[in-house]
């Protein structure tokens, strides 16, 4: 059976013809180039402009084939819409030409001899093929019967990766290596790691030419590899795609979320409101700027650009329009490409007014957190901007946004590289640090110790100061506070201690993340000890230095054998999800006499919520071993060893459910600058007879 | 764009000659669907298509579609190596047999 045919609309004929094309009016909603039935709807808005021309390319010309003045009839308050028929949806690009005054000490910038980039634009062409416009997307992918998964926002492990780098690298032996279809043939990896959400670093169009520096030693010009330059907010980045040049990456794309979630994998996208590509008054005009900038741009009294965000200009987010827009768009990747959730690159700028202060209850941050479209999408806050507004426990959460946890991860840091004083406040972050979320739960703590920006982990360990050099700016770029230990020598070494203590470093870090209530977060590669070289600013180098090196897999097997028991673990617990903190009590070298002075670096927690759920962890940051008297286990059960990052590989993690017991019931001990971790099973009535316990 | 048909057997087989993308997609629909039969099994040789684009790969899952709420079942062969990239990265391969020649098609259809 096939599907009635419909009746056939009255509006599917044109009624005039403007620029040599058959046009009617068109539907101001939605906004964007949208295909009807004969032809393409195309809708923009400009509450300052006073005329606007609809330009149309054959795609990747030069010069328009027409240009196409919307009529007075055709606007509708700010909104110029026009059907335009009989046009080729897949080979045609389109622009605007947007009219009125450029008079920058009122905010204005018009300029109509600019072609602007629709902000609605749904698809751009690669602009490897020929020039970066706007294009028609179909948009009938056939999702069958996904939808979001809606894990529990505590459940995540989150995975932090970019799409290009994880398969760029020709070690990644996949059939289109950079892009949205290799990432794909990774999943079956991502399963045996265990993680259940990946994170992406910037997959909006942006402009990965926008850097003006080049390598200082090979001359090269350096690129804007993260992506953190928003070109066009509804396209997905088309040279992530192996369709692109077809013109064919939102179905590509559309893919990769399908098959992810086929996986079990949600997938949150890090998407950049603050700022756009279009930098301050020196920079390109590319949409926004010449659409309007006197609405979507934070404006001095005089007209110059605020620069909350480090990069020139502020996206003025709490202008009525701009959070229209704000909205519009994650509604858009919500419903029309499932996405699970979202991270705020730079948040805090999110919640400051027209003039730049902060608000007490910003109007976006609130839509967002109550829009029907957006309920069940994690919502993730990057709690601070470049301007000093540092929201960190703080920020405005309506109960429904979670936040990167800073202060977790500067404590990890500092406890494990030995820092004294830290070891009670390393507690309150492990119990999803109720001094900032206490009454949100652990979801609201989006644990992390190392992100795309700043160390890997195995960098971490290996290097006391940043190496940014081939940043070309002497070094002078990245963070200076790393709260990182090199272990006795600045970066590679052959010694074998050297490199022991590093491998340790590593699971300690990793398993004091994943057995930290709150959402963790891993960053792609730090499983198997990826380097950058020193580099913790490596923004700009599309190159084997940020990308995955899938050698490393093979290399660092028992690394990455580690890190999947641990995960395992992680879900078989889910006191080391939800909580509640109270179920954590705290011990010490004595049981029940955790060590709070300033000189220690010894802490254990135990995670009880009864028999069948409770887990030992102790963590010892000093440079010699000590022996912990250990708490009586819940009735009924003896503790099992499963994990002792101070054990030879295999034997550093054990079979999550599979356990060893534990020989002596009533000690461990934990070897220097070591984590060990306990698990509580029900032991047989004559294993009890035979036991040590009594 | 250019169709022709054939029947093997129990198996329809109809060709695709010609480019298929927005401007061919309206009309090589229609005429597929009218060459396409009630029921039974149909193999679309895609051995003379010189080019594809994102429409025409919709034209491909729409018969899909058609296929699976009739009592029709369908299969492609010939497909060129760009257009089954284009296929296996977008997913939309998922969704159909493919054979490696006419006369694998006509077996995988009819096994």
């Amino acid at each position: 059976m096939t599907a009635r045919p419909a009746i056939e609309r009255i509006d599917a004929y044109p009624t005039r013809s403007i620029g040599g094309f058959s046009v009617r009016a068109g539907r101001p909603l939605p906004f964007g180039a949208t295909p009807v039935p004969g032809g393409v709807n195309f809708s923009v808005y400009s509450n300052n402009a006073t005329a606007m021309t609809l330009v149309l390319y054959r795609a990747g010309e030069p010069e328009p084939m027409a240009e196409l003045p919307f009529p007075d009839s055709y606007v509708i308050g700010g909104v110029y819409s026009m059907t335009v028929f009989d046009l080729d949806a897949e080979g045609i690009e389109y622009g605007y030409r947007a009219y009125g005054p450029f008079d920058p000490e009122r905010g204005h910038r018009f300029d109509p001899s600019v072609v602007l980039a629709d902000p609605y634009a749904r698809l751009m062409s690669d602009a490897s093929t020929g020039p970066r416009r706007s294009r028609v997307a179909l948009d009938d992918f056939d999702w069958e019967d996904d939808s979001p998964l809606r894990l529990p926002h505590e459940d995540l492990v989150i995975y932090e990766l970019h799409a290009r780098g994880f398969t760029k690298s020709p070690t990644s032996g996949v059939s289109a290596p950079g892009t949205y279809a290799g990432l794909i043939e990774k999943i079956p990896y991502l399963r045996e790691l265990g993680v259940n959400c990946v994170e992406l670093l910037p997959i909006f169009e942006f402009d990965e030419n926008d850097n003006p520096r080049s390598h200082p030693v090979t001359g090269e010009p350096l690129s804007n590899y993260w992506g953190y330059n928003t070109v066009a907010y509804f396209a997905p980045k088309a040279s992530y795609a192996s369709t692109g040049r077809y013109g064919m990456q939102a179905d590509e794309f559309k893919n990769l979320v399908k098959q992810l979630h086929k996986a079990g994998i949600e997938v949150i996208l890090d998407v950049v409101f603050n700022h756009t590509a279009e930098g301050n008054e020196h920079g390109p005009t590319i949409s926004f700027k010449g659409l309007d900038n006197a609405t979507y741009y934070m404006l001095t009294p005089d007209g110059h650009y605020y620069n909350f965000s480090g990069t020139g200009n502020t996206l003025n987010c709490n202008n009525p329009v701009v959070r229209g827009f704000v909205l519009d768009c994650l509604r858009y990747w919500a419903s029309e490409y499932h996405i699970d959730g979202f991270r705020f690159d730079l948040a805090a700028i999110l919640g400051r007014g027209p003039d730049g202060s902060p608000l007490w209850n910003p109007p976006l941050l609130e839509s967002l957190a109550y829009d029907p479209v957006l309920r069940d999408c994690k919502l993730i806050a990057e709690a601070w901007d470049a301007a000093g507004l540092y929201q960190v426990g703080s920020f405005p959460n309506y109960c429904r946004w979670s936040e990167w946890n800073g202060r977790y991860r500067d404590t990890v840091r500092r406890f494990v590289k030995g820092d004294t004083g830290v070891a009670g406040d390393l507690a309150t972050r492990m119990v999803g640090s109720p001094d900032m979320y206490g009454r949100r739960g652990t979801s609201a703590t989006i644990n992390f110790v190392l992100c795309h920006d700043g160390f890997t982990l195995n960098d971490l360990v290996s290097y006391n100061e940043k190496h940014n050099y081939a940043n070309g700016e002497d070094n002078r770029d990245g963070d200076n506070n790393n709260q990182s230990w090199n272990c006795g020598h600045e970066g590679p070494t052959g010694d074998p201690e050297i490199i022991a203590l590093r491998g340790r470093q590593m699971r300690n870090i990793l398993m004091i993340l994943l057995a930290s209530q709150g959402v963790p977060m891993i960053l792609a590669g730090d499983e198997v000890g990826r380097t950058q070289q020193g580099n913790n600013n490596a923004y700009c180098h599309d190159s084997p230095l940020t990308w995955f090196d899938w050698d490393l897999v093979e290399r660092n097997a028992d690394q990455l054998r580690f890190v999947q028991k641990a995960i395992r673990f992680r879900q078989a617990h889910p006191v080391l999800r939800r909580g509640p903190a109270s179920a954590v009590s705290w011990h010490g070298v004595r049981q029940w006499t955790a060590d709070w002075s300033e000189g220690c670096r010894v802490l254990a927690g135990m995670f009880d919520a009864g028999a069948d759920d409770c887990v030992y962890v102790a963590a010892n940051a000093h440079w010699e071993g000590h022996s912990l008297e250990l708490p009586t286990p819940p009735a009924g059960t003896a503790w099992h060893l499963f994990a002792d990052t101070s054990a030879p590989s295999p034997l550093d993690a054990h079979e999550p459910g599979a356990e060893p017991p534990l020989q002596n019931q009533s000690r461990v001990e934990v070897g220097p600058r070591s984590v060990v971790v306990l698990v509580a099973h029900r032991v047989q009535v004559d294993q009890r007879d035979n036991g040590k316990e009594e | 764009m250019r169709l022709s048909t054939e029947v093997r057997g129990d198996v329809t087989v109809i060709a695709l000659e010609g480019s298929l993308d927005s401007r061919t997609a309206p009309q090589a629909q229609q005429e597929i669907e009218a060459l396409f039969p009630e029921e039974g099994l149909v193999l679309l040789d895609l051995s003379g298509t010189t080019y594809m684009s994102s429409a025409g790969l919709r034209v491909l899952l729409l018969i899909y579609r058609r296929a699976q709420n009739g009592r029709a079942r369908l299969a492609l062969t010939g497909v060129p190596e760009e257009v089954h990239d284009i296929m296996a990265a977008t997913g939309f391969l998922d969704f159909f047999t493919v054979a490696g020649s006419v006369e694998d098609g006509v077996k995988a259809l009819t096994v």
